[in-house]
């Protein structure tokens, strides 16, 4: 997957006057999503759960938001997802996780200040 | 407004579904075969859901005047086990003639295994075989780049495939572009909590172009949204997009896609 994206056919842009109103109609629906995260790790820090692979990816993904560059979505996607290429040769079960857990950390738990602690936390 | 819902599992809705779509402007929906929720214990199971897919679902919708179409295969959640994928493949083609029958799928990947792999190449040399369409499942979350990329290289290097000839669903930010720079077709599915919501779908339309791509719904047993696709056309045209951007994205190009088969026909064409 080239992580250098080719150029592509432009859609289709809004007027102007849309352009105020994406923020018009945006603005409030996205600022409860941005406090719902917030909230959401203050959560699992309170119910001491805030070691969990997903949290810490959660917040790795989260410095994407404040770096100042395009794609963020995309790029947020990608840091989330299983970098490795080659077929897995059993099932770990039938549901996706949400974040990848490296193979080498199946019973490892990585702390907040990025210890590692053994703990079972793999499916 | 006039839109196809070119995914849907209708056999896990109601008919109140039914009728919220055909008030909603649909003209045709497709259901692809996919997981029950359980794994089915012989292919009897599956003989039966195929029946269902061609015989029972398109005379339910019909009493909603929704012309229904669908596609057939063992989805990647049950293709672990490689004897009764083997049965299901044998059994497949006595259905291939079903009138409302349009190709293969949504067959793919969903963990990203060996096995899986190895059911998905056996689905599309079927497909070439019998000169069908081809309708292809990327997995969920932190598996759907790297099954995408899986896919693609497998269809890529099969000498039969004709890329506009597949549809490569539930693209998301990170996959979409690689989709369509290969030549395929790509599906954005729209659900409330995990693939896209209506303002990414209509971002990726506005970065990636509105050329080879649809929308659905993917509506099933779970958090899903039959009228998701209609809701999407609010979002564009609340961004300035016009009634003929809307058109081509939610009617003309399934319409497009879905007429390389000889079998999709609507009734108004």
């Amino acid at each position: 997957m080239p992580t250098k994206r080719t150029p592509r056919p432009q859609g289709k842009l809004p007027a102007a006057a849309a352009s105020r109103a994406l923020v018009d109609h945006g603005f409030v629906p996205v600022r409860a999503k941005l406090i719902e995260v917030a909230a959401f790790l203050d959560r699992v820090e309170r119910h001491g759960a805030a070691d969990d692979f997903r949290c810490v990816a959660l917040r790795t993904a989260a410095q994407v938001l404040l770096d100042g560059k395009p794609e963020r979505a995309r790029r947020i996607l990608e840091r989330l997802s299983d970098p490795t290429t080659k077929p897995d040769a059993v099932s770990t079960g039938k549901a996706a996780l949400g974040a990848w857990l490296p193979p080498a950390t199946v019973g490892v738990k990585v702390t907040l200040k990025g210890k590692v602690n053994v703990a079972a936390t793999r499916r | 407004m006039r839109y196809i819902e070119p995914h849907g599992h209708m056999v896990s809705r109601t008919t109140d579904d039914y009728q919220a779509m055909i008030t909603a402007g649909c003209q045709a929906v497709c259901e692809p075969a996919f997981w029950a929720g359980y794994d089915r214990s012989s292919v009897d199971g599956f003989r039966d859901y195929f029946r269902q897919l061609t015989e029972y679902e398109p005379a339910r919708a019909a009493k909603f005047l929704l012309p229904h179409f669908s596609w057939l295969c063992i989805n990647p959640k049950e293709s672990e086990d490689l004897a009764l994928a083997a049965d299901v493949l044998a059994m497949i083609p006595e259905f291939l003639t079903k009138p409302n029958v349009l190709g293969i799928g949504e067959i793919g990947l969903n963990r990203n295994t060996r096995n899986e792999l190895n059911v998905l190449e056996q689905h599309v040399d079927l497909a070439v075989k019998h000169d069908q369409l081809i309708l292809v499942h990327t997995p969920h979350l932190e598996d759907k780049l790297k099954g995408t990329r899986l896919i693609v290289d497998l269809l890529r290097s099969h000498q039969g495939v004709k890329p506009g000839r597949v549809i490569i669903d539930h693209v998301e930010e990170h996959t979409i572009q690689y989709v369509l720079d290969q030549g395929f077709w790509a599906g954005i599915t729209l659900y409330p909590d995990s693939k896209s919501s209506p303002p990414r779908a209509v971002d990726m339309l506005e970065i990636c172009g509105r050329e080879r791509i649809w929308l659905n719904s993917a509506c099933d047993w779970g958090v899903s949204d039959p009228l998701a696709v209609p809701k999407t056309a609010f979002e564009m045209r609340r961004r300035g997009h016009s009634t003929e951007f809307v058109d081509q994205v939610l009617y003309q190009n399934p319409v497009r896609f879905l007429s390389q088969c000889p079998k999709f026909r609507l009734p108004n064409t």
